[in-house]
């Protein structure tokens, strides 16, 4: 049984309401921050806790909150991204649906350590009834006095905000979030500046993930030290995963990081092994935008040991025969699952997804759908797997935000381990409309590479 | 800082000195020719702009004398400053050729190639970077999005199946206007320019959107359709305009204008004038003053570098010089014989403009000039 910070009372009746979240020990770590520790302790804290950032990218939030410029006579912005928009993770949405006074804890000592006064929580439009959660859980925190004026009477004032998105997906990456967030159109901007320097209204700011945000509370009540005991290496604390797919227990599960890919699929502590007793042929452990892996390279690494459960086990072997941890959204597909069709799903995500701002990403990612639509009603030739391939090339890394990353990487990863599949789809294409290529060798035992 | 700090930065192993806070795309046009990136959304005058096409996409193998660390990823360089030491691959790099060669296949994918019916053709940035850095062909073979032309007012139309989305006209109205009505609506492959409710676009300064469009999306109607640009030829003229710098170029047929234009620099984009104002022209300008005599004509204007309307003035051409003492190893070449002294024809004592009559073979005869 892993260690639980986040969700260790999740399962409380009314924990989703302020007098039994108190009772629960909530806000502790606001008392313990404003009256004991100044904000760069706190940072500190953070920094000592080798917490990553939980929204996909895996950047240390420590550091993240040190590079924040200080100018004097600029207000600082704390803005946390809850826009959860990743097809497969819904993690934040169960943590603020269920915890919202966690999140609203976790930003009160945030923004106490990074001098905001005025923190905003930009959430997807889609989670409208959160939002109505969310303010209720802002309005007994304000009337109990954690927000507002000198909160406990340290003179530190600060006001919440939720505002809520119009559907787009590429406002969860920062800076559209923040153009966003500014009223206006929300096409990523042009790093640098970075948001540490010129963010919110031209005004330093951190963005960070609801996740994030929420550890924050566990680190500063048991320590950074303490938090950095749990995990491994650099993977420490734990981390939500949404998991979904073929899978017998769907939900969200607060993992330490210290368990392998396998106990997380078969235990039934956990995801309870494949629906219907079926055979795992594919999954992706990160959210959609992170590469596919086959069975036999999920369970084991190129090098035969155990994949571990953390980001760099995820990442072991890196693209060739690794992936990513991503965002947590643990999706699982069983024998019955078509590769390309899922592909071909993706594709159509990311093409209307794509802000249209920058050519390559804009053009690339519906001339892939087009060509995968193609090659899944089994009209495609060969050479398209080759264009397909060439197309990813060269959007990967070319583009101003990771939008065009996230688009490409899932068709790269497909093509470079289920070509076999891709290719079935052209030589026997009338065979490829009436059943799936099934599970094949993707099972199989890997020769082992010394 | 009193005096302007100056940063060395080696694009292509040409180093030049810029002040801090150059982008690397300004630098590469000082060093000029092939070495300056194409630009496709990015425009000087414009603030703002720039970041979005990718085609002036480089690799900066150096970051600076500080941190001599590559950048992993290819940058804009539009939109990257240079630092001091900074050394910068454009066209020696594969990688960079490869993008870029990339960009342009995107950019032409939805692009409906009508240049013989487009009357942006002759000078369209578009045409220009296909022709420079694109493909013979198109791997393409799906059916192109396209949309119906719609008329921004009386003087401009919006043909959006052109469009490469630079946002220029966006950034246009935005800052020369001041009220600016249109923008983009929705977004990926179907983001199109639009104003919000089929609304005309009408303030002083809205011609110069037309100006800015590197395609032929946005169409003077007072021009469409009556020549193609290499037919006209262009001269610079004035007037003494309230509203405008009234400093123009006239597209003109004969005595006929056709077309009223700001003045472009080399690379496309509007001059400032000599006297350090910025170049917009204003739309009585460029639309009502379509009479010889409402201006006053200054000369040729002076065309150089790209687009088929230069094919005639090249401004900087090279022309073969010396050639014949570098052939012959630093020697000049030596006279083997003079012609007038043996031949009868051509003889330079004879005045041509001074005969009463046409030559004939008499007026050469040195018998009869004796």
């Amino acid at each position: 049984m892993g260690r639980k910070l986040l969700l260790a009372n999740d399962k409380v009746e009314g924990i989703r309401y302020y007098d039994v979240y108190r009772r629960e020990g909530g806000y502790r770590s606001v008392e313990k921050a404003l009256k004991s520790l100044t904000p760069d302790e706190v940072t500190e804290e953070v920094k000592k806790s080798g917490l990553r950032g939980r929204g996909g990218a895996g950047f240390p939030a420590g550091m993240k909150w040190s590079f924040l410029a200080k100018p004097e006579g600029v207000p600082r912005y704390l803005v946390v991204n809850a826009d959860e928009s990743e097809p497969g993770t819904f993690k934040d949405r169960y943590l603020m649906e269920f915890i919202p006074h966690l999140l609203i804890e976790g930003m009160i000592v945030s923004s106490y350590a990074l001098g905001s006064n005025n923190s905003y929580i930009y959430i997807r439009g889609e989670y409208w009834w959160i939002v109505d959660i969310l303010e209720q859980a802002i309005n007994e925190a304000k009337n109990n006095g954690w927000l507002g004026n000198n909160i406990l009477g340290t003179g530190y004032n600060l006001e919440i905000h939720v505002q809520r998105g119009a559907g787009a997906y590429i406002c969860g990456e920062e800076t559209a979030l923040l153009e966003s967030l500014e009223g206006k159109r929300g096409n990523p901007r042009i790093k640098p500046p970075f948001p540490a320097v010129k963010g919110l209204w031209g005004c330093p700011t951190v963005v960070n993930n609801v996740e994030t945000i929420s550890a924050v509370v566990p680190i500063i009540n048991e320590g950074g030290d303490e938090y950095a005991k749990i995990g491994v290496g650099k993977s420490t604390g734990t981390k939500l995963i949404s998991a979904c797919g073929n899978i017998n227990k769907p939900g969200v599960y607060e993992i330490d990081m210290t368990i392998s890919v396998e106990e997380f699929i078969y235990s039934d502590e956990y995801c309870g092994g494949i629906k219907n007793g079926k055979r795992l042929k594919a999954c992706i452990p990160g959210g959609s935008s992170v590469p596919i892996l086959p069975a036999n390279l999920l369970l084991k690494t190129a090098k035969g040991e155990q994949r571990m459960m953390n980001y760099e086990g995820l990442a072991e072997g890196g693209f060739a025969t690794g992936t990513m941890m991503g965002s947590g959204g643990f999706i699982v597909l069983d024998e019955d699952q078509c590769v390309v069709k899922h592909t071909y799903t993706l594709a159509r995500f990311y093409r209307h997804e794509s802000c249209g701002q920058c050519s390559p990403c804009r053009e690339g990612t519906g001339w892939m759908e087009k060509l995968l639509l193609r090659l899944e009603k089994g009209e495609g030739k060969t050479s398209d797997i080759d264009l397909l391939w060439d197309i990813q090339r060269k959007i990967e890394g070319n583009t101003i935000c990771p939008l065009g990353d996230a688009a490409a990487w899932p068709v790269a990863a497909a093509i470079r381990h289920f070509r076999d599949e891709f290719e079935w789809h052209v030589t026997n294409a009338a065979e490829a409309q009436t059943r799936n290529y099934g599970l094949a060798h993707y099972a199989d035992a890997l020769e082992v590479v010394a | 800082m009193s005096e302007q700090q100056l940063f060395k930065v080696t694009i292509d192993n040409i180093t030049v000195e810029v002040p801090a806070g150059t982008t690397i795309l300004q630098a590469a046009r000082q060093v000029g020719g092939d070495v300056a990136p194409p630009a496709m959304c990015y425009y000087t005058p414009l603030e703002g702009s720039g970041g979005k096409c990718r085609t002036c996409l480089v690799e900066v193998s150096k970051g600076s004398e500080k941190d001599p660390r590559p950048m992993p990823k290819l940058v804009a360089s539009c939109r990257t400053t240079v630092m001091d030491g900074m050394e910068v691959k454009n066209i020696t790099s594969p990688r960079v050729k490869d993008a870029r060669a990339g960009v342009v296949e995107f950019l032409l994918l939805n692009h409906p190639l009508d240049c013989p019916v487009c009357d942006q053709a002759g000078e369209c940035h578009l045409q220009d970077l296909g022709y420079q850095h694109g493909s013979d062909g198109t791997r393409y073979e799906f059916k192109r999005r396209t949309f119906s032309k719609h008329n921004l007012g009386n003087y401009i139309q919006l043909h959006m199946t052109r469009c490469i989305l630079c946002y220029r006209c966006v950034f246009t109205a935005d800052q020369v206007t001041g009220k600016r009505v249109h923008g983009v609506l929705d977004r990926g492959d179907h983001a199109e320019i639009a104003t919000y409710i089929e609304k005309s676009l009408d303030n002083d300064f809205i011609g110069n959107v037309i100006d800015v469009c590197p395609v032929g999306a946005l169409t003077d109607k007072t021009f469409r359709f009556k020549n193609r640009v290499w037919f006209t030829k262009p001269v610079d003229a004035h007037c003494n305009c309230t509203k405008c710098s009234g400093k123009v170029t006239l597209w003109q047929r004969g005595n006929e204008v056709l077309r009223v234009t700001a003045r472009k620099d080399e690379w496309g984009e509007i001059k400032k004038t000599d006297d350090g104002k910025t170049g917009w022209i204003c739309n009585e300008c460029r639309f009502e003053r379509k009479n010889i005599n409402d201006w006053i004509i200054e000369g040729p204007t002076k065309v150089s570098r790209q687009s088929v309307i230069s094919a005639n003035h090249y401004e900087t051409i090279d022309k073969p010089q010396d050639t014949l003492v570098e052939v012959m190893g630093g020697r000049q070449p030596k006279m083997l014989m003079d012609i007038h002294a043996i031949s009868d024809v051509n003889q330079p004592g004879v005045k041509l403009s001074e005969l009463p009559g046409p030559a004939t073979g008499k007026t050469f005869n040195k018998n009869n000039q004796q």
